[in-house]
């Protein structure tokens, strides 16, 4: 059933019988040519797969259901402001899928390009940002350097007389926003499963059939399912589910914690960013603060966190807009997140035949949604990466190849 | 998360900071021949299990003493907490 403005009127006057379900809920086949294990940037892959490289037996595996992993707990922003040559290009490929998703997937995705504003605190972080802003626009992707009067026009109700940290400036992508979480991994089922695409819903992944080097199928909670090739895309939880392959990672998994407040009047702009502590924010269409900052700093596999985390991040909110001072948060959730060696992900082939990896996200993994689906896409159906993936190797950091975009060395918690 | 520090009992989790698996106690040897391949393991890659982890936290805002903490990456449960060079001296460490 494709929707349009037809589709929703005849509904409407038709007492709404004839919507159908988006996807089908197939058990799992015995046997694929491909499965993607995860369905979030999973679900995407397996949409990419299926279009663009004409995979037909492809199932996507989903431990709960979907939506229930990273995709449903992330705080929603899409932006291409990175800097470092392995990085820049592949965001901006995602920004150009997002700017086209809901034509796509014929599904409202809530694509909102209320731009993003990194502020900045001091001279030096201004020339950082000048230098980064540069990098984008070489990359193709825009990029405005806002002085503080230029801040001052979007955002008036920010603290610029902070004694400590003065904003003098900010880094202004317009192109940036949010985009509805659920929604994309509903759109990406939705048009997946209308090319043939399994999602196995609430089919945990418990080991994989691996036999002389050559991995030849996953054992689930649902039968034991061979495929030629399987793709595992479970950030966060990377680190556990590669053990059941043998495999150690140059990750950790961490608690990312995410907050929303009660619903206000439109008061931001777009997302904006403080750079001086780590504290991010846009409005959600229904009015509330969608914030976040800092991982909590350990080894976390508990989907939740602890209160000093919540003290410091609602700490930075406060030093950067006091106006929030009065609102009440709503609710508080953690997300777990792969957090890598150098800050930046992976999309490879792992050591054993037919086993490919895509993970270790940190906290950027949603921005990244459409275009890690199609890079690991093309990495399964052709065996060779996607130039704009192409230093995302498992082996960098054995060849002194790190995405260090942040320049803090091989400690995962400061990344 | 509370961590029972062996000299100054139990103390607020916000005070340390921590460092990660504490098999980085265990620096390979600079000298060896397989010295390179050592030392990509030591510093790049991590077992990160679900459930009992060893890690090393350093009381940052207290004593500046470095800990190793036995918990559970699950539930945040702490088992055990011992001071970090105790730990490297019963490895065989100097100190």
């Amino acid at each position: 059933m494709r929707y349009s403005a037809w589709t929703l009127f005849k509904e409407g006057i038709s007492g709404n019988r004839g919507w159908k379900p988006m996807w089908r809920e197939p058990d799992p086949k015995s046997e694929y040519d491909i499965v993607v294990v995860g369905a979030g940037h999973g679900m995407a892959t397996g949409y990419y797969l299926a279009k663009e490289f004409g995979c037909r037996s492809v199932a996507v595996l989903e431990k709960g259901w979907l939506g229930s992993g990273n995709i449903g707990r992330n705080t929603t922003i899409v932006r291409s402001n990175y800097m470092l040559p392995e990085n820049q290009p592949f965001y901006e490929l995602s920004l150009k899928l997002w700017e086209g998703l809901e034509q796509a997937l014929n599904f409202n995705v809530m694509v909102s390009q209320r731009g993003i504003i990194n502020l900045c605190h001091s001279d030096p972080q201004r020339d950082a940002f000048a230098r980064r802003g540069n990098a984008m626009r070489l990359s193709g992707a825009d990029a405005e350097l806002l002085d503080r009067d230029g801040v001052r026009r979007l955002c008036p109700f920010l603290n610029f007389e902070n004694a400590r940290f003065p904003i003098t400036g900010g880094l202004w992508q317009k192109r940036g926003g949010t985009v509805r979480h659920d929604a994309v991994a509903w759109g990406y089922a939705r048009a997946a499963d209308d090319l043939g695409v399994d999602l196995v819903q609430n089919c945990e992944v418990t080991g994989f059939l691996i036999s002389n080097g050559t991995c030849t199928g996953v054992e689930t909670t649902r039968g034991t399912i061979k495929a030629k090739k399987v793709g595992v895309a479970v950030a966060g939880s990377s680190g556990r589910v590669m053990a059941r392959a043998g495999m150690r990672l140059p990750i950790e998994s961490h608690v990312l914690q995410a907050f929303v407040s009660e619903g206000l009047k439109p008061v931001l702009p777009g997302v904006l960013t403080f750079g001086a502590g780590h504290f991010y924010v846009s409005q959600s269409d229904k009015g509330g603060l969608v914030f976040g900052g800092d991982i909590d700093g350990y080894n976390s596999y508990a989907q939740r966190g602890n209160l000093p985390t919540v003290e410091d991040v609602c700490e930075g909110g406060m030093a950067l807009m006091p106006m929030i001072g009065r609102a009440r948060l709503l609710r508080i959730w953690g997300g777990l997140v792969d957090m890598s060696m150098d800050g930046s992900p992976f999309i490879d082939k792992t050591h054993i035949e037919g086993l490919y990896f895509n993970g270790g996200w940190n906290y950027g993994g949603f921005k990244a949604t459409p275009a890690s689906g199609y890079c690991f896409a093309h990495l399964i159906a052709r065996d060779a990466p996607h130039p704009f993936a192409a230093g995302m190797r498992l082996d960098r950091f054995r060849r002194g190849a790190a995405i260090d975009e942040k320049g803090v060395g091989a400690q995962p918690n400061l990344h | 998360m509370i961590i029972d520090h062996p000299l100054l009992g139990p103390r607020d989790a916000a005070e340390f900071v921590c460092l990660g698996d504490a098999s980085l106690i265990e620096r390979p040897d600079g000298r060896a021949d397989d010295a390179l391949e050592k030392f990509y393991q030591y510093q790049f890659i991590r077992d990160n299990p679900d459930g009992v982890h060893r890690e090393l936290w350093f009381h940052e805002y207290g004593d500046r003493s470095w800990l190793v903490v036995t918990r559970n990456t699950l539930t945040h449960e702490i088992y055990n907490v011992e001071l970090a060079r105790e730990v490297a001296r019963e490895m065989g460490r100097g100190r």
